[in-house]
């Protein structure tokens, strides 16, 4: 059975909520999640946890959250800041994702604002129709 | 792990569930001040008690390879107090479990009734810390602590065995 944007929405809504305690009303599809909702690096992997439970998928976690990986690699991440070889990989890891804003001043802890609630939704969406 | 705050396993299901037993007692010294005139074992070692339980449960799934840190308690509700003389069974189960990080949910009982429902998340420090580097050694299970594990390990196996 296929679901639509609008049920896969509803689902992460209630996922999110569940992982980081927010109000329904807080998860738009804007939202960022470590800006507006407030998610840590121990979240992303609740995240990930709860979304593969509640659509019955398999996420390799560098799949949904790639900038986790890119902060564990040396030759990524400098002084705080991704180098150009992040950058590049970054961008090749999220084509989906503008990340215009991001290169002016590529400050690991502002990499969290890439991601936001719709982000995951089509995420989910791709992963659902390949399976 | 550098204090043991529970004393044994009576069940433990590689990758899946433990159970482990904590007898409190008014030899702890902190009950004599939590409270003056009613003991009361604090909410916070309880949760202590269901991340060592759900924690080596964890650690035992990856061979004790990770160094497993309680990193978030997703659920902790308390619906009846401990005393001294209670005997706790603390239900531990892995919910899910990746190279990165676990989570498990756990319920605290005394005889038939529900203490506390306890879930927790565990990360796997050495594949998440943005590259810092830790110690080679693992400092969250060392052998003192393994070799008690190992020692409730046989002994529940056995307890399995003879069909109790």
């Amino acid at each position: 059975m296929a679901m639509g944007r609008e049920q896969v929405l509803q689902q992460v809504q209630e996922v999110l909520v569940d992982a980081l305690g927010v109000d329904d009303d807080e998860v738009t599809e804007q939202a960022t999640l470590m800006g507006d909702l407030g998610a840590e690096s121990i979240d992303f992997l609740d995240i990930v946890f709860r979304l593969e439970k509640a659509f019955g998928i398999k996420i390799p976690r560098e799949e949904l959250f790639p900038a986790e990986t890119l902060m564990n690699n040396p030759e990524f991440v400098n002084n705080g800041k991704l180098t150009e070889r992040g950058l590049a990989e970054l961008r090749d890891k999220m084509p989906h994702t503008d990340i215009s804003a991001f290169e002016k001043d590529p400050d690991i802890n502002k990499l969290g604002d890439l991601f936001t609630v719709g982000t995951i939704v089509n995420f989910v969406e791709s992963k659902l129709k390949a399976a | 792990m550098r204090w043991i705050w529970i004393d044994k396993f009576v069940e433990f299901k590689s990758g899946e569930s433990a159970v482990a037993v904590k007898n409190v007692t008014l030899a702890e010294e902190h009950l004599h001040d939590h409270f003056p005139g009613f003991a009361v074992m604090p909410e916070c070692l309880c949760i202590e008690a269901m991340a060592q339980t759900a924690g080596i449960l964890a650690g035992e799934a990856k061979n004790f390879e990770q160094k497993v840190i309680l990193a978030k308690i997703k659920k902790a509700v308390f619906f009846d107090y401990v005393r001294p003389g209670d005997t706790l069974h603390i239900h531990a189960g892995i919910e899910s479990i990746s190279n990165e990080a676990a989570s498990t949910t756990g319920r605290i009982m005394c005889g038939d009734k529900v203490i506390a429902e306890i879930d927790l998340m565990f990360s796997h420090i050495d594949q998440n810390l943005a590259g810092k580097h830790f110690p080679e050694e693992n400092f969250v299970f060392t052998d003192t602590f393994k070799s008690l594990l190992q020692g409730s390990v046989f002994s529940s196996r056995r307890i399995t065995e003879s069909g109790k």
